[in-house]
């Protein structure tokens, strides 16, 4: 059971309100899109969720606990993929493990078991230097996935891809999800991307962002590789352009 | 293949310019161009270098010895200053320009004075390196450590990392490779300090075997252990190029 709820976050930086009044609901195996223009406060509400910022109203809930302010509950995978460039990628997806105080090489030992699914048999030994956008990116979902299984935060974790391997890694990512079922709240500003891979999509708009609407897509899962080019998908497209 | 080559000249040439120079060297002096008082050939400085090998290697043993021990410290001080400085910044706004103060008086003037307070043996020229090595260690591990990634502090800190766990996987393996520049300056300020405080005062050593040949003006043996404390600190510096290969070998995988 792994739920999430966000409730009256208001945020400001000093003297510069970021967020105002923002709620919002994930349940358990969903995934739910924050689209907003950049400068929304889109990462800022992120940081909120993780801990990281404390926020001056309002309450982030896991499974009923308050964990307003408290890092280290929620997975959480920014927009770079910040692996360590000196260890290796077996090494850094164990990262999380070993905060935990787990040893080395059972981290290792329970590590292993994703790297298939996660497409990146043969990296084990490897440097990060040496793998591809794409597969730099599966890296840190997958340490963001060993962090916790419940709920997780990824912040345009595809936006520094090329479009090809960009469109990959969706239909990758929507293979993995339908295996690992993770609750996921993901931050994008690419409208395709939001209606290809969300269950909802809330519109995160204005100064200081607020969150203006709710789109529930209702098309079932396993989405079909053509789903953005039905009428439906057109559709949606439409009513996000007109209220943003 | 061709790679191979290049390297090959590339790694030719600095020999070639050396081998050069001492020809030049060499037959100014069989040409009698310059007076043998003034300059020795370099063939009479390898002979005197020969002549005298047992004596120089036992003075060389006592001046590595005390710039290994002042250097361990020396790296030791910094490190711990270094960690300090990064945890509290009050410390880091309090000593910081006295540390930097320590860096400007002159090794030399200060020589004598550690001779007089502690003895010729051993000790002062201990803390004359530990003073000259430290400065470069603590300088960079600290900007090593200011420069570690926000983002990934964010990170980890998103895992519910502890500070020191945010030192030991970001900040430390961060200033591995400003750690390695600083102690290849600090080898060679070990074995130069050494040197400089065994000339004010000492019983063995290359600096007092330096002071004595300078007396007795037999500039060829002079020239002989110029080359010598040379070589050992080349040597030095080529030991922290293999340590540094061995404990970074990520940056190796990236070539």
């Amino acid at each position: 059971m792994a739920e999430l709820e966000v409730s009256g976050i208001t945020f400001a930086y000093e003297e510069t309100p970021v967020l105002s009044d923002v709620s919002l609901k994930l349940h358990e195996h969903e995934l739910v899109s924050i689209l907003g223009a950049s400068g929304c406060g889109k990462t800022t509400l992120f940081h909120v969720i993780a801990g990281l910022h404390k926020p001056q109203q309002g309450k982030v809930v896991l499974n009923g606990r308050d964990i307003t302010g408290c890092p280290g509950q929620i997975s959480y995978m920014m927009q770079k993929d910040l692996l360590l460039p000196y260890r290796t990628i077996e090494d850094n997806v164990i990262l999380p493990l070993l905060l935990k105080g787990e040893k080395k090489k059972e981290a290792r030992e329970k590590a292993s078991l994703y790297f298939e699914e996660f497409g990146l048999e043969g990296t084990q030994r490897k440097y990060p230097r040496q793998l591809s956008g794409g597969m730099r990116q599966r890296a840190a979902l997958l340490r963001t996935y060993m962090f916790s299984r419940e709920v997780a935060l990824l912040d345009e974790p595809f936006s520094a891809l090329d479009t090809l391997t960009k469109s990959e890694m969706h239909r990758w990512y929507l293979d993995v999800m339908d295996k690992i079922h993770m609750s996921t709240l993901f931050i994008t500003h690419d409208i395709d991307e939001a209606i290809l891979l969300s269950d909802r999509i809330c519109l995160l708009t204005g100064k200081p962002g607020r969150v203006t609407e709710e789109i529930v897509i209702k098309e079932p899962r396993p989405r079909k590789r053509e789903f953005n080019l039905t009428e439906e998908f057109l559709e949606y497209k439409r009513r996000i352009l007109e209220r943003l | 293949m061709k790679r191979k080559l290049r390297n090959i000249t590339s790694r030719l040439l600095p020999v070639t310019a050396v081998l050069l120079l001492l020809a030049i060297w060499q037959t100014a002096c069989a040409a009698g161009l310059i007076s043998g008082f003034l300059l020795p050939s370099p063939l009479e400085v390898a002979m005197a270098f020969v002549k005298d090998f047992p004596l120089l290697m036992d003075n060389a043993k006592v001046t590595l010895l005390e710039a290994f021990i002042g250097l361990a410290v020396g790296v030791l001080v910094g490190f711990v200053t270094a960690v300090l400085m990064d945890c509290f910044d009050w410390l880091y706004r309090a000593v910081y320009p006295l540390i930097v103060l320590t860096q400007t008086v002159p090794t030399v003037a200060i020589a004598p004075l550690l001779v007089l307070w502690f003895g010729y043996e051993m000790l002062p020229k201990v803390i004359l390196i530990v003073i000259v090595t430290f400065f470069p260690i603590t300088v960079s591990l600290l900007d090593g450590f200011r420069a570690s990634d926000q983002d990934t502090v964010s990170l980890l800190r998103s895992m519910g990392a502890s500070k020191s766990q945010i030192f030991r996987y970001v900040k430390f393996p961060g200033a591995l490779g400003a750690f390695f520049a600083s102690l290849r300056i600090s080898v060679s300020y070990a074995v130069v300090g050494a040197v400089i405080s065994e000339w004010l005062g000492g019983f063995n050593g290359l600096g007092v075997y330096m002071t004595r040949v300078k007396k007795a003006f037999s500039f060829d043996k002079m020239f002989a252990v110029i080359f010598l404390i040379s070589a050992i600190s080349l040597f030095l510096m080529w030991a922290v190029n293999v340590l540094q290969r061995i404990s970074m070998p990520w940056e190796e995988e990236n070539r």
